[in-house]
């Protein structure tokens, strides 16, 4: 019992220090991953409902291929095929080759798988709003860009927390993945503190741990997020 | 003259699908399947064609076991939550939030390195007649993926044990069926159906897990892929061939369960 809480303090003879840099580290990742699928989902669901065929066709292909191929080949594509393309414009364009930090291209890699999944999130949230709300500002003579942000916006939150708040636990989860391409996450820390002290059960065990009360801290605060979405509105309980 | 209708039928939603943008979409996509087919290099196939095949075999192998092993673990599960009994439920409900809240790859390391570095510690364990299948990596990864799919589909499986309405299991009970009677005709049966249409997504889910198995050295077609990129210093030939395959193992099952969901009374409850 002694070894283990020497192993996990956080100053140096313990590897504590290391796990929670690696927590930091999935965080900003799955953060931002999570921020630049919403960015995606949003357009994706707007070119999917309202964009022409040609836009429509590719937005499919594009939520088919990233949900039908595993998350770990679209990493490794995206992530060697990525840098090597921006080097390549790059040295076209006459500029140094530059190494693109693990974060950014975790950031994006992970964003652009979950940017399909948002799609389809957002989509079916913005065809439950009732449509005499949307009509109705465009009635008023509201800007597409105002009726997005006063209109359709608020009103399919609501719809689209459930599928979001899934999302972004699967997107903490899915920073692990990061670990086989040598991007030093939790996963990645926890498994080199145990390489070097042998203590793998020890390590492991509390790396599910950290996991387990992110997810149960995330759990949380969505049901705050969704009390607040949804205020107003009949409870869901009522609503069955 | 139905089969005349029928002719005509179809030619007209071909011909609806086959829009003049679809037909230069199509024609794009071939044009790029035939440059990556000539520029790109793929003399290395016929040395790893074998080897691919047998990898390809142990994936789908892997994905037949864990779900079948999965789902059978979720029955209980699913029970245990929906009709058990606090102390029951209490440690499945608790089994299931830990496999949904905690990464994959983790799980599967925790217990290849974690129970793996545990087992030769313990004399017994190396007599036994479990140790020659221990000190081999597949049945950890099998395990893994079992615990993973019982997990998150039985969760699945509560919410259709409890959505068999209560008047179908109260007739049962005024028949005079014994419980595990009504488990058996009753209960159990329509909740299946229920679980049905997510067993798709959760399949095609499991196929995407497996290639994580070949981080603890097991060699599936993933793991092929790895070794081919490794030997041939190609970056893109292998993971692209790769992603064409497990896009083409998501199509099959999407399709054959489908099918098997389509015959399925869509009348419950």
């Amino acid at each position: 019992m002694a070894r283990i809480i020497e192993l996990l303090s956080p100053t140096p003879p313990g590897w504590g220090g290391t796990l929670l840099v690696g927590l930091l580290h999935s965080v900003e990742i799955a953060a931002g991953a999570f921020g630049l699928g919403l960015v995606i989902g949003i357009c994706g669901a707007y070119g999917k409902l309202y964009g022409g065929p040609v836009v429509r066709d590719l937005l499919a292909f594009y939520t088919t291929i990233v949900r039908a191929v595993p998350e770990l080949v679209l990493i490794l594509l995206l992530y060697y095929a990525g840098t090597d393309l921006i080097n390549q414009l790059l040295t076209a364009m006459g500029y140094q080759r530059i190494d693109i930090s693990g974060l950014v291209a975790g950031i994006a890699v992970l964003g652009f798988v979950q940017g399909a999944y948002s799609t389809e999130v957002m989509r079916g949230a913005i065809l439950a709003i009732p449509q005499g709300q949307i009509e109705a500002a465009r009635a008023y003579g509201m800007s597409p860009g105002l009726l997005l942000r006063r209109i359709t916006l608020p009103a399919m939150l609501p719809f689209a927390i459930p599928g979001l708040a899934n999302l972004w636990l699967i997107a903490t989860k899915d920073t692990a993945l990061l670990a086989v391409v040598g991007f030093f996450e939790l996963t990645l820390a926890t498994r080199q503190a145990a390489g070097v002290t042998k203590a793998y059960l020890t390590f492991f065990l509390a790396a599910g741990v950290i996991y387990l009360l992110l997810t149960l801290v995330s759990n949380l605060i969505i049901g705050r997020i969704e009390a607040w979405a949804r205020r107003g509105m009949p409870s869901l309980k009522e609503a069955h | 003259m139905a089969v005349e209708a029928t002719i005509v039928n179809v030619a007209a939603r071909a011909s609806l699908w086959l829009q003049p943008h679809r037909i230069v979409l199509i024609v794009t996509g071939l044009a790029l399947v035939f440059a990556a087919a000539f520029f790109m290099r793929w003399d290395w196939l016929p040395q790893y064609y074998e080897m691919a095949l047998v990898g390809l075999w142990r994936t789908l192998w892997i994905l037949a076991v864990t779900c079948t092993l999965g789902f059978l673990l979720a029955v209980p599960l699913g029970l245990a939550q929906a009709a058990g009994p606090f102390w029951l439920a209490a440690p499945t409900k608790a089994f299931c939030t830990v496999i949904r809240g905690t990464p994959l790859l983790l799980q599967l390391w925790l217990l290849y390195y974690g129970l793996g570095s545990l087992f030769p510690q313990y004399p017994w364990v190396r007599e036994s007649w479990m140790w020659p299948y221990l000190r081999q990596a597949w049945p950890y990864g099998v395990l893994a993926l079992t615990l993973s799919f019982a997990g998150y589909e039985g969760e699945v499986m509560r919410g259709a044990f409890a959505g068999v309405p209560k008047g179908q299991l109260e007739a049962a009970r005024a028949f005079g069926m014994s419980r595990w009677k009504i488990l058996r005709r009753i209960w159990l049966p329509q909740a299946f159906y229920r679980a049905l249409p997510t067993l798709t997504g959760e399949t095609v889910l499991q196929l995407k897990s497996t290639p994580l198995v070949a981080t603890i050295s097991v060699i599936d077609i993933f793991a092929v892929s790895s070794k081919v990129r490794q030997s041939t210093f190609l970056t893109y030939e292998p993971l692209l061939l790769l992603a064409l395959i497990y896009m083409a193992i998501t199509g099959i099952l999407v399709f054959a369960l489908g099918k098997i969901e389509a015959r399925i009374p869509n009348k419950i409850g």
